[in-house]
């Protein structure tokens, strides 16, 4: 603990005092010109902000408590809380069903691919022989997207028939990855976390992990070798020096990692649409799209409501993180 | 990339019939299209605006002189479809309307319909049924009753039937479309000495007699969870009838009737039957069983053809869903149908009702068979010479049939049918156990989509 605070309060004393400075002194030296340019270059990005993220944000609420069909804005209805109301009383097994899925991925994506992410982080670090091709190996499927993932994983690893999965796993009869809705961990007779969706989360873990590998393996490369040495000369033993050590001085990355594993559980799609969500898969942003998009969605005012569901969710994420930030800062 | 994943039963014009040696290529190109449809092909708008061909008496009984140029918007974003629509609009006789073609990527189209619909060309390509129904319902469309009395002549009840709207005026005009039936190898009948079942005791009897053999009676595969709407369709208008049928589509029954719970526990004789775990396989890895022999029947549309090596097409058959309840026999064909709308106000609304009344006729749909020959066209008048036995057969079935239902995801709101019915019925398929608590769900979730 003691070696974390002098860091941080170097970390916010930089970023803070010069940011006070520059404002004082551009603002006194503004000519006329200087000042058009410096209005357009605020103009443009807070209308385009404006635009883009408050506009679409404020209407999906608006539309969350109306009935709209998507077709004439002179059909709008308002209809008070009833979306909300028939998602927790009439569609509450979907619903329900979709937060579980989201919450597990979250709790999946911290302890499955974060914690082996910073292990494979760990040992490439170690210089060992090849490091470089192990790196690489792991760090490929970053690069292809989650929709691509999905189709790879679907047609190779789970196929029913003749995946790869099949013959390692299977006793020599198809196997059905991907259409088992059964419930491996079940919560009640209606809920719980599904077999298929265990299978989808071993292909999100399969990209994920290059992911965090990459974000540590740079944390640790860029920490101060003097550390670790004076660790040796101490007497730590490798458990000691990691947790006491080295991991303090990642806190900057954690947080990172932390961020971007919350945004990947909650936004978490593309893969599970392009299955066509089997059963018990669905997560929020698919109930949010099924009832808005395409030609069987036009139900704007229940999709809506699924949005404005899922942003609370998101929301409470953000507040944490900015409250924790803005307290470390502060100290 | 020979998986063709559609989240909806496909379309005719994007899958059509397959037609074997007759004309390889073209079927080649069109399978070629299929496969491509959902990612890429996104097929840039060639506005193309082509003269009306030469003009004769051909058909098209034009009642008044239209002039001008007319927009018809097009999803035959393929090439062949594309060719055939083309034919189809320079045989058009009048030579003073000039055809302007819109063309639209078929997914992207069906994606954005309730957009476009808000500013449309005058002519319009859609499905016909529940779905038609909706948009006439919005008031979004323009009526066309009036080209119809030209085409009761060749056009069926059951066409005229699936082109009405709430309030009985014609909103649509049927273009070529498909059917559903129970396909099987004939080969394998005949190896096996097995008559085609016409009543559903013989049919059981029958999938007994392939389990005797090693053979799973019925394929199914429900990726995508419109496949096992096929069967309960089936099995819902065989059971209970045209009528009860489309009511419980349009929500004015209930799924808690008893009479559906007779549908679901009907269904769960055959489930034993049929291949184990559907939920996760695609209509193309079950149809691959009965293209091998693995399994004996396959409810399904007429397209699964595709699936078979061209030289093997000649061995593919299909028998309409057997009898169940003698009340009805067997006198509903499920064919998905596409075909033509009128928009609500079209800038040329004369020259459009005259395009949309030629495409109803045989002239038409000849022009566009000679480009496409995978289509079946509705009218009775259209060359069907060059039909192969698949299509001439689907011909006869729906042209004789005395209600023509489209399928489940165009017979009721899109929405009930991807959010609710395909969910609930994979649930049904999983675990046959667990009906009631599926239907009451059903019904509540009907009720608040269909209902409101």
């Amino acid at each position: 603990m003691t070696a974390t605070a002098p860091l941080d309060t170097t970390d916010s004393g930089v970023d803070n005092t010069p940011k006070k400075q520059r404002k004082r002194r551009s603002a006194m030296a503004l000519s006329g010109r200087d000042r058009t340019v410096f209005v357009l270059m605020i103009a443009i990005p807070t209308f385009l902000h404006v635009m883009l993220v408050w506009v679409p944000a404020l209407a999906s609420i608006f539309f969350s408590f109306t009935d709209w069909k998507g077709i004439r804005l002179s059909d709008i209805n308002f209809v008070g809380f009833l979306n909300y109301e028939q998602i927790f009383t009439v569609f509450e097994k979907d619903f329900w069903q979709a937060v579980i899925n989201n919450l597990a991925l979250l709790i999946f994506l911290f302890l499955g691919p974060t914690l082996f992410g910073m292990l494979l982080a760990y040992l490439l670090d170690k210089n060992l022989k090849g490091s470089r091709i192990y790196q690489s190996m792991f760090y490929t499927p970053v690069v292809l997207s989650l929709a691509v993932v999905g189709f790879i994983w679907q047609s190779v690893v789970y196929s029913t028939e003749n995946g790869l999965a099949t013959s390692l796993f299977g006793s020599g009869d198809p196997v059905n990855w991907l259409g088992n809705q059964g419930f491996m961990i079940a919560f009640s007779e209606n809920y719980g976390i599904s077999k298929n969706f265990v299978a989808i989360l071993v292909a999100i873990a399969w990209r994920h992990t290059g992911y965090i590998m990459v974000l540590y393996l740079a944390g640790m490369k860029s920490v101060d070798q003097s550390l670790r040495e004076s660790a040796a000369i101490d007497g730590c033993n490798e458990w000691q020096a990691f947790r006491h050590v080295l991991f303090p001085t990642l806190k900057p990355i954690n947080v990172v990692v932390a961020v971007i594993t919350v945004i990947e559980a909650l936004r978490a799609f593309d893969i599970i649409y392009v299955l066509n969500t089997p059963r018990r898969t669905q997560v929020l942003s698919i109930l949010t799209t099924n009832n808005l998009l395409g030609e069987g969605g036009g139900n704007v005012g229940r999709g809506s409501a699924y949005a404005v569901l899922l942003f609370l969710l998101c929301i409470g994420f953000v507040i944490w993180y900015v409250t924790n930030h803005y307290r470390e800062s502060e100290i | 990339m020979d998986e063709l994943q559609l989240p909806k039963s496909p379309s005719p014009s994007q899958v059509g019939f397959s037609v074997g040696r007759r004309s390889v290529l073209k079927t080649t190109a069109l399978a070629a299209g299929v496969v491509a449809i959902p990612g890429l092909l996104a097929a840039c708008g060639s506005d193309s605006a082509t003269d009306a061909g030469a003009g004769s008496d051909a058909g098209g009984a034009a009642a008044e002189p239209a002039t001008g140029e007319v927009t018809l918007g097009s999803n035959y974003s393929n090439e062949v479809p594309q060719a055939g629509l083309q034919a189809a609009v320079d045989a058009l006789p009048n030579e003073d309307v000039t055809v302007k073609i819109n063309e639209v990527d078929h997914n992207t189209f069906q994606e954005n319909i309730s957009t476009y619909l808000q500013n449309p060309d005058d002519v319009i390509p859609w499905f016909a049924g529940y779905r038609m129904r909706f948009f006439a319902a919005q008031d979004l469309l323009g009526d066309v009753s009036s080209v119809w009395p030209a085409l009761d002549g060749e056009l069926g009840d059951g066409f005229k039937t699936a082109s009405t709207g709430d309030d009985g005026k014609q909103y649509f005009v049927p273009w070529n479309y498909y059917a559903w039936g129970v396909h099987y190898r004939k080969s394998v009948f005949a190896d096996n000495g097995w008559e085609v079942p016409t009543t559903f005791d013989e049919m059981k009897t029958l999938a007994g007699e392939m389990e005797a053999a090693g053979i799973t009676p019925f394929a199914l595969g429900n990726d995508g969870f419109w496949p096992a709407m096929g069967t309960f369709d089936q099995l819902n208008f065989r059971i209970n009838g045209y009528q009860f049928h489309v009511d419980l589509m349009a929500g004015k029954e209930s799924w808690e009737d008893d009479k559906v719970k007779e549908v679901f526990s009907t269904w769960a004789e055959l489930l034993p039957m049929t291949m184990a775990d559907p939920n996760g396989r695609t209509w193309e890895e079950a149809a691959a069983a009965l293209v091998s022999g693995e399994a004996g029947m396959m409810v399904i549309g007429t397209f699964v053809g595709q699936q078979f090596p061209a030289e093997e097409l000649d061995d593919v058959d299909f028998f309409p869903f057997p009898e169940i309840n003698a009340e009805h026999g067997i006198d509903v064909v499920e064919a998905p149908i596409d075909g033509w709308m009128m928009a609500k106000s079209p800038k040329n609304e004369a020259a459009a009702l005259e395009l949309i009344g030629f495409f109803g006729t045989a002239a038409a749909q000849d022009a566009y068979l000679a480009e496409d020959p995978s289509a079946v066209a509705p009218s009775s008048k259209a060359n069907s010479a060059a039909y192969n036995e698949l299509q001439a057969k689907t011909f006869k079935m729906v042209s004789e049939a005395k209600f023509v239902t489209q399928f489940l995801d165009r017979d009721t709101s899109p929405e009930f049918a991807s959010n609710v019915a395909g969910p609930r019925l994979a649930d049904f398929i999983a675990d046959p156990t667990k009906v009631d608590s599926i239907l009451s769900d059903m019904q509540e979730q009907a009720a608040v989509i269909l209902g409101g």
